[in-house]
Formats: structure tokens, sequence, C-alpha cells
């Protein structure tokens, strides 16, 4: 089933064309890559996905509500984890999460019961009550990602989520990620490519704010002819083959 | 409910700094512990402690902007606030949420001050509360102009327009370090087209039960902190629609 749709979707800042007549159908609980190169258009499409930045023409739907005339719908049904972890530092953990619950107005009873089970989920119970900025890079990107679950989202934005952390956090990371395939449409940014093959069930390749491709990883392969997924990334943003 | 969560979070972002705590509270009471040892040994009019403490109070609250613009312009440099844009929560649910938490801060800051005033001296009578109440327009005024400078700037411009800028503005053009007369009348016309010094004036009135000579001098703060209120509204929606 189809859960989110642009339509025409394109953000211009003065004469730059960041996203440009973005046509794009992702299925409800499908996880999508967008990839490209720095300045390719991924994040601010995800702004505008996640009502953050409005769009200059076009639209796009999430369950069939508009971003541009149903804004408060949409922001009741999307989780964002943004590019940069996004967590209040001077908070506890536990503080950190209860803030979300209370932003999106869960009773005592709901809040409690939301914190166990994201503790549960994201391993968290033993640094529930440590400040967040004391904890490691990887600690505060998987808050942060919980933090992004608190209000069960169906749809969650994932832009950039293990950058900069090491392998063992990442393939942690992967791991929740995987956790949450079938039943959260995901859409996530990556510039790591093993990253979008291992997690993802199909991949958009952008350049210049255009949509040049979609494909699982293996069609966009075969599409190439190559062996590697890296190389296939490569020959379709070099040589803009579609 | 929602903007109640996010003020809750403000005000505990900005109790839990050290450096908030030892500038907001500890350093107008060095101060008036510091000026009053010197009026102790060589007595001022201007450090008598009926007329030092309103204006130290008032003082302190310069330290209140430097903690709003401060916390407003380090959630604008991380994503929390791009994250918490994306939720339910609505414009004047931030707005509020981030001014209404430093009023009770602010107001603690002056208690305190009255408090180790009265240790000092100050006799105690009814004209403390209307002095505290008093405060209250001008603490509204130091929020917004915090709103409106972590709205306009980033952390390091706010450290230094509103950490040391502002405080000394706050401090030459308030009267309460010397007497505005005795720097000529061209600086006490500007010291008068600004808040500060009306704000000490009101306060050192109310302190001494003057209603009648506070008034004339609260009404220009009120109209500072209306004008910059919503300066600091629009500026604040500005910024959020910028993201």
């Amino acid at each position: 089933m189809e859960y989110i749709k642009t339509v025409g979707l394109t953000k211009k800042y003065k004469e730059l064309v960041v996203v440009d007549q973005l046509n794009l159908q992702i299925e409800q609980g499908e996880l999508f890559s967008l990839l490209g190169v720095n300045g390719a258009g991924k994040t601010t499409t995800i702004k505008m996905l996640s009502c953050l930045t409005k769009p200059t023409s076009g639209d796009a739907f999430i369950d069939g509500y508009s971003i541009t005339r149903d804004e408060l719908h949409i922001k009741r049904i999307i989780g964002v984890s943004p590019q940069e972890t996004a967590i209040a530092p001077n908070l506890s953990v536990k503080e950190n999460l209860e803030l979300m619950c209370g932003i999106h107005g869960f009773s005592n009873e709901k809040r409690q019961a939301k914190i166990n089970e994201l503790s549960k989920q994201f391993d968290l119970h033993d640094i529930l009550s440590k400040k967040a900025k004391k904890l490691s890079g990887g600690w505060q990107r998987r808050i942060s990602i919980a933090m992004a679950l608190i209000s069960e989202p169906s749809v969650l934005f994932l832009d950039e989520p293990t950058l900069g952390l090491d392998v063992i956090a990442r393939s942690e990371l992967w791991d929740i990620i995987r956790s949450l395939k079938g039943h959260t449409t995901m859409i996530l940014t990556t510039h790591y490519m093993e990253e979008a093959e291992a997690l993802s069930d199909r991949i958009g390749i952008m350049k210049n704010g255009k949509l040049l491709v979609v494909g699982t990883a293996n069609e966009l392969m075969e599409m190439t002819s190559t062996d590697k997924f890296e190389n296939a990334f490569i020959s379709i943003v070099k040589e803009e083959r579609i | 409910m929602r903007m109640l969560m996010f003020a809750k979070r403000c005000a505990k972002e900005i109790l839990r700094d050290p450096l908030n705590l030892m500038f907001g509270l500890g350093f107008p009471i060095v101060i008036l512990l510091l000026l009053s040892a010197i009026q102790a040994n060589v007595p001022v009019d201007l450090f008598e402690i009926a007329s030092l403490t309103p204006g130290i109070t008032v003082f302190g609250l310069s330290f209140i902007t430097l903690f709003s613009a401060t916390l407003i312009a380090k959630d604008r440099e991380s994503s929390l606030l791009q994250r918490l844009y994306t939720t339910p929560l609505k414009s004047l649910d931030f707005i509020l949420g981030y001014m209404l938490p430093v009023i009770p801060i602010a107001t603690a800051q002056s208690v305190l001050c009255y408090f180790v005033a009265i240790a000092l001296g100050l006799p105690i009578t009814i004209n403390i509360i209307y002095a505290i109440l008093m405060i209250i327009p001008i603490t509204i005024f130091h929020i917004a102009l915090g709103l409106l400078c972590g709205s306009l700037f980033n952390v390091k411009q706010v450290g230094g327009i509103c950490g040391a800028l502002l405080t000394n503005l706050s401090a030459w053009l308030s009267g309460v370090w010397f007497d505005l007369k005795l720097v000529g009348d061209t600086f006490g016309k500007i010291a008068n087209l600004l808040p500060f010094v009306h704000a000490v004036e009101a306060e050192k009135n109310m302190i001494v039960g003057n209603l009648t000579e506070a008034l004339p001098h609260i009404y220009p703060v009120i109209g500072y902190a209306i004008v910059t209120t919503i300066g600091a509204v629009l500026l604040f929606l500005r910024q959020m629609k910028k993201q």
C-alpha cells in the first residue's frame, strides 16, 4: 500500500533549485534510502516531508494527508531523527524521553509504559538517570532515535543516523533500525553505501535536486553492470545513467 | 500541557548550568556585599542599602537576558529545536515555553537580593513586596530582550552582545554605579531614552513606598517590554520559518 507520495515536489532558494520535481512513492512499512553526494537535496526533501520547510511547488502526501495543508496531522504521525544528535544536553536520558512524551500529550501511565518499553528496546535502563551530554556519541544517537519513536510514528525519518559512529555503535543501530522494518515506514539518508545496501528495501539516488533512479540495491547493480553497490552508485552519479 | 513540558525543560536547562547560577544568583549578591562594605568605610549616598539594592536587582536581570538568549541560541544551533518543530508544539508553545520559566527564576533572584539586603540593614517593610512585584514588567522586558537576541544571534555573538555589551550598558545607563548627572546632559538624555534608569528609579521609589513617583518611571519600561516582546516574537517566528 502506497503510504508516502510526492507529486512534483520542488524547493527553490531564490534561483537555486534544491529539489526539482520529485515524484516518488513509498510503500507502508518500507525502508527507503535516499542517497546522493552533498547538496543532492536529500536533507531538504526530508525537511519538506517533515513539515520543517514548505515546498516552493508541488506537494507530498503521507497516509493521504498533504504536507502543505495538513501540517498538524502530519506532525502527529511522523518521527524525525535529525542529522545531528537532537537531545536536551542538561536533561537526563529519562527526562529527555519524558519531554517527548509530554509534548505528545501522553498521560502519566502511558508515559511510564512508553519509557519502560523504549528502555528495554534500546537497552537504556542503566543510563536513564545520566545526563545526556555525558554520554558517548553512539549512546546519544541511540537516545535521539528513541526520542523520535516516542510518539509511535508510522513514518520515521532518519537523516544520516550513523554519521560519526564507531563500527560497534553503527552495527547496534542497524539492528534497531532492522527491528522497526515492516511496521514503521522509514526514509533514511546516508553517505555509507554499505548501510543503504544492508538496510534498504529500495534506494533512490539524487543529484542536483533530481531523483536519478529508484530500485533495490541488486537492481541498481544490474542496471550499471557492476558487482559492488558502491560502484553502481558512482556510475549512476557520475554518468547520470537512468 | 505541551507548553508546560517544554517550559519545564527550559527551566531545567537554565538551572542546571553552574555558570548561570554563579552569575545569576551569586554575582549580584557579591556586588551587593562589596559595595555595602565600601559604603561602610567610605559613605556614599548612592551606595546606601535602600538605594543600592533596587539598582542591583535591576542590574541582575541583565544576566537573565543572557540566560534566555544563550538557551535559545544553543537550541537553534543544535538539532533539538529542529526536532521539536516536527512535533505538535505550536509557535505560541515555544514562545511561552521560553519566556514563562524565566519569570520565577528572575523573581527568585530579586527575592534573594532583598534577603541579603535585609541582612545588611534594609528595614523590613511591605514595600519590599511591592518592589518585588514592580520588578515583574522589568523582568518581562529583559526576558523578551533575551528571546530577541537568541533569535538573532548565535551562541558566540550572544556571549559578546548580551554577556559583555548589555550588562555594561545596563550598568552604565541605569545610574546604579554613579550619578548620571556627573557625566553630563547628553549622557543623561540618552540614559533617559532607554529603560534601564527608569527601571532602577521605579524600584528605588517602590522600596520607599512612593508609588506616585514610581509609576511615571515604570510606564516607559512597560512600553519597552511590549515593543521588545512583539519584536522578539516576530523574529522567533521568522527564524522558525527559515528552518
